[in-house]
């Protein structure tokens, strides 16, 4: 299979972008004055990493692309040693990342990679439980570190005490220190990430191998329903939602809580009440760390978290006491999922022809749900915990280049390198230190004012799914069940580009992630706050949810998203709830509208919008 | 080894015990009842048992078979049409043949035994809430699901049959299948001896289908025993049996049940009752119902839970053929009308899908190697 010349793609730069490769690392392009890496750029095949960037990367956020591609491939590579793979390598394009895994070739070396990825892999499964205890200390001590990280103002003075107790450095080394500490904490945290993720991922991946080997019919859903039903932290933070609304009830304040919409007014209206301020100490005691979700992936500072919008978590709870009122129960119905999962489980079992095979299933199954905590659980302490802690420390830096005018807004921050940031702040303390204007306050904001520019035509842009050559073998257990490169997934992503009029479209395919058929409203809903508006008994639709959604799916009746595969957030919680959904469907938000009404098949992967 | 079994069922059936029931009821037969109501209604007794709905109906036995032959007194006639055929000489096989029906189709039924079909008649018209139900009348024989044992007779079978005198008519046609030429000249080669075969006539209520087809507890075209398929179309089955019509195509997990695959195919063909020749006529499907699915959702649900019953029964794949009762209300209208083991796949050896890999581990490194083709 072939697909566009990567360099002819960046070769037409959008008129009025000239000059953005500035506003990414220099190793990310697709180079024409370098033969060697040219042709090794031109016969690589490179595909639109969609599901982790929806939208064009703000300069500032590919730190975590930065990360991952580090902690990724030295997994894989210089830690793990997969036989026949290295790591995964990265460009960029107008905004949009692209990558590639990197295949070893030479059957000599992927043979000498064999006995030290047995012996290396070998012990993390083997002492997976105990291995993942330490990860845990690891990962908290880190989580720690960052909250107690402080980003000073620098004063017009410093304090007598610096005198007094001989400190003998000065504020403005302290917050070029601190920034370092911050990012570099942030990569840490990125190393922990991979640690067990690519293997992880490589045993679920050979347990969904393995079993669509023996029933070639089997539906994804029911490969990781077998994996269903394990204890994870990632839904702990919804429970606290449904813990609060008990409790609410209970403390008969339920009344209050549900009164208002916004936080502010429901505090206020608790404040001194009988049973009001005990309730409010445990909203207080849910709030860290369970508040530390995101209402997105995380991925973006765009993503804030529930602790930066309370009216989020209100929301939740407020459904889930409605739902108390009418006696409907709200815990999540584990003993009937552990159940239907063995009964599966051992349907299937039955159903293998021989013990050969079914001590083979036995063996990557227990793997598999061994694997599972850990692939849910990694999300909660980066993506949600740190992350949403990481982005708001940002925002005190910001807050320092505001108030020395390097910037205008908070939020102009994320339109500057990591590196470009730490320059400014030498610019800002250097300045500060030697009582002068910063140079940055007359250069900055007019960069800023351009990249806000350059990025809105980023937005504009629709990325080719896949550029290069497509090879004929991908070994790279990421990119299989992550990316679900296949055949039919590149096709699937050419006819998403190929889409003109989206109002033509009445019939979408996706993951059948989760069995039934409803019919319904459809409501969009683009990010969390926007649950707020679902209507008992419609379907969401949305481009991925994750756990901040989850008070969404006590309402909806079916969901179906653009981006996700039968393992994500919202595959998952359906089957729990027992509802459809479609996931993966690449372009659903795009194409349907709010009210219009649907079918979705959760067993056939169909969405038709009846009218 | 085939052959041995069928000597000794053969000589089970006609040693006649005259205590055995004359009549029998389907749902008091089972896998064991092959000697008193032969195959085909021992079969369907057998899924009766398993909690299967099958069209309700009775047999008239082997025993009520050699009271007929008794009471119509023609025994030794019959022996002595035989006598001394010659299995090769074919016209005068065909001559004994006609001869000997004729004197059995002539003979009436004794009142005992009339009273008794009739009576099991009835009380089937009263079960299906008709005055006189149409009826399928076709031979069962005591050995013919065994390997090679066509000796019993033509597969005769009699559609939308109704009325007592009808049905009698028709019993005696199927009896008298027993003494085709070709079973004749199959009996003397094998050696059987004449009067110790015997044969069973199963009259059941026809399902009057709006709907019907075949179902696998297997993917035919993978073997995967994970899936129960099934093929449809309007009218009775032979559309779909015979391969004359694309019918509709669903794939349904076995283990829960769900449709998860399905294919609506254009149905230009189905097959229809013609009450006044007594049989099912082709007929053009409407063209605004031709690309209609021929099956609802429910009923696809409820067949796929009976093929997993009857597979669990059996303890083996099978394939079956089902119907769905125009007449009869949703709940009570889904019907299987045979189920037989699948060959193809079961009879083939599969090999294993591991690579001999035992450990996860091995498994993972293995399969790591070989990586996913994208082609």
């Amino acid at each position: 299979m072939k697909f566009p010349v990567p360099h002819d793609v960046k070769g037409k730069t959008i008129p009025g972008t000239e000059g953005w490769e500035r506003m990414y690392p220099y190793q990310y392009q697709f180079v024409s004055d370098d033969p060697q890496r040219n042709q090794y750029e031109k016969e690589t095949f490179w595909f639109y990493d969609g599901l982790h960037y929806p939208e064009p990367l703000y300069p500032f956020d590919t730190i975590w692309d930065e990360a991952w591609y580090l902690a990724l491939s030295q997994f894989n590579n210089r830690i793990f040693q997969v036989p026949p793979v290295r790591g995964v390598d990265h460009r960029i394009i107008n905004g949009y990342v692209y990558i590639s895994p990197v295949p070893v070739k030479d059957p000599e070396e992927i043979g000498r990679r064999v006995p030290n990825f047995m012996e290396r892999a070998g012990y993390y499964y083997k002492n997976w439980d105990e291995l993942e205890a330490k990860w845990k200390v690891k990962m908290e001590a880190t989580i720690a570190e960052l909250e107690a990280l402080q980003i000073p103002r620098l004063p017009e003075v410093e304090e007598l005490r610096v005198v007094t107790d001989g400190v003998g450095e000065s504020t403005g080394y302290h917050l070029i220190k601190n920034y370092d500490d911050l990012i570099n904490l942030g990569i840490k945290c990125w190393q922990y990430h991979f640690e067990f993720l690519n293997l992880g991922y490589a045993a679920y991946v050979f347990f969904m191998d393995f079993t669509q080997k023996l029933f070639p019919s089997i539906p994804l859903q029911r490969v990781t329903q077998m994996i269903s039903g394990i204890d994870v932290i990632m839904y702990k933070s919804d429970d606290e939602l449904k813990e609060l609304a008990k409790k609410a009830v209970a403390l008969e304040v339920d009344d209050i809580v549900t009164g208002h919409r916004d936080w502010a007014d429901v505090k206020a209206a608790l404040q001194g009440r009988r049973h009001g301020d005990e309730w409010l100490a445990a909203f207080e005691k849910a709030r860290y760390p369970w508040f530390n979700i995101s209402s997105g992936t995380g991925w973006f500072h765009t993503d804030r978290s529930w602790n930066d919008n309370l009216n989020i978590p209100l929301d939740g709870i407020q459904t889930y006491i409605s739902k108390l009122r009418t006696g409907v129960t709200i815990d999540r119905p584990m003993e009937a999922v552990r159940a239907e999962r063995d009964r599966v489980t051992a349907e299937y079992r039955d159903l293998i022809d021989n013990d050969e095979d079914r001590k083979q299933f036995d063996e990557l199954l227990g793997c598999a749900r061994t694997v599972f905590p850990y692939v849910e659980n990694h999300l909660f302490y980066v993506e949600h915990w740190f992350h949403s802690v990481f982005w708001n420390k940002m925002r005190e830096v910001a807050a320092v280049m505001q108030e020395h005018g390097l910037i205008a807004e908070i939020e102009d921050i994320w339109y500057l390198r990591r590196d470009e940031i730490k320059q400014a702040l030498w610019d800002i303390v250097t300045a500060w230190a030697t009582g002068v204007t910063p140079r940055g306050t007359a250069t900055w904001p007019a960069e800023i004012e351009w990249r806000k520019g350059v990025m809105q035509k980023f937005r504009e842009w629709a990325p080719p799914p896949a550029i290069g050559i497509a090879p004929e073998v991908i070994q790279e257990p990421f990119t299989i069940v992550l990316w679900g490169v296949t055949n039919s997934s590149l096709s699937a992503w050419a006819s998403v580009q190929d889409v003109a009029d989206p109002d033509s479209i009445t019939e979408m395919k996706g993951f059948p992630a989760s069995a039934g058929i409803v019919e319904g409203k459809a409501r969009v809903c683009r990010s969390a706050e926007d649950i707020r508006d679902l209507l008992e008994g419609e379907i969401l639709v949305a481009p991925t949810t994750s756990p901040s959604w989850a008070p969404a799916f006590a309402k909806i009746k079916a969901c179906i998203t653009d981006v996700g595969g039968v393992m994500s957030h919202a595959a998952i919680v359906c089957r729990e709830y027992g509802m459809p959904a479609v996931v993966g469907t690449g372009h659903s938000t795009r194409v349907i509208k709010t009210g219009m009404t649907l079918r979705v098949d959760g067993s056939s992967g169909i969405v038709t919008i009846v009218q | 080894m085939g052959s041995a079994l069928m000597v000794e069922e053969a000589r089970l059936a006609p040693g006649i015990d005259s205590r055995a029931p004359k009549v029998c009821f389907f749902e008091d037969c089972n896998k064991d009842s092959v000697p008193l109501v032969g195959g085909k209604c021992a079969s369907l007794g057998e899924l009766i048992n398993a909690g299967v709905r099958v069209p309700p109906g009775f047999a008239l036995t082997t025993a009520g078979y050699g009271q007929f032959m008794r009471d119509a007194g023609i025994q030794d006639e019959v022996n002595g049409l035989l006598q001394g055929l010659d299995h090769d000489d074919m016209d005068k096989l065909e001559a004994a043949s006609r001869a000997i029906r004729e004197m059995i189709e002539s003979r009436p039924i004794s009142i005992e035994l009339e009273d008794l079909i009739a009576e099991a008649y009835r009380k089937l018209s009263v079960r299906c809430y008709l005055p006189a139900v149409p009826v399928a009348v076709r031979s069962s024989a005591t050995a013919e699901d065994l390997p090679g044992a066509s000796f019993a007779g033509q597969q005769d079978t009699y559609l939308w049959i109704r009325g007592i005198d009808d049905v009698m008519h028709h019993v005696r046609k199927c009896i008298s299948s027993l003494y085709t030429a070709r079973a004749i000249a199959y009996r003397i080669r094998m050696g059987f001896p004449h009067e110790q075969v015997a044969i069973s006539v199963g009259v059941q209520k026809m399902a009057n289908a709006y709907t019907a087809g075949v179902m696998f507890t297997l993917h035919p075209s993978t073997g995967d025993r994970s899936v129960i398929v099934i093929d449809s179309n309007f009218g009775f089955g032979e559309s779909v049996v015979s391969g004359e019509v694309t019918p509709d195509n669903f794939v349904v997990n076995k283990v829960t049940l769900d449709i998860i695959d399905r294919t609506i195919s254009t149905k230009t063909v189905c097959y229809t009752a013609d009450l006044k020749l007594q049989r099912s006529v082709a007929m053009e499907v409407p063209v605004e119902r031709q690309n209609i699915q021929s099956i609802l959702d429910d009923e696809i649900t409820e067949l796929a839970w009976m093929a997993k019953k009857i597979e669990k029964h059996y303890g083996r794949p099978m394939d079956i053929e089902w119907a769905i009762d125009k007449n009869l209300p949703a709940g009570g209208n889904v019907f299987i009308l045979q189920a037989r083991p699948e060959t193809i796949w079961s009879n083939r050896q599969k090999a294993p899908a591991t690579t001999g890999a035992t450990s996860a581990m091995d498994y993972i490194v293995s399969n790591l190697l070989v990586g996913k083709r994208l082609a």
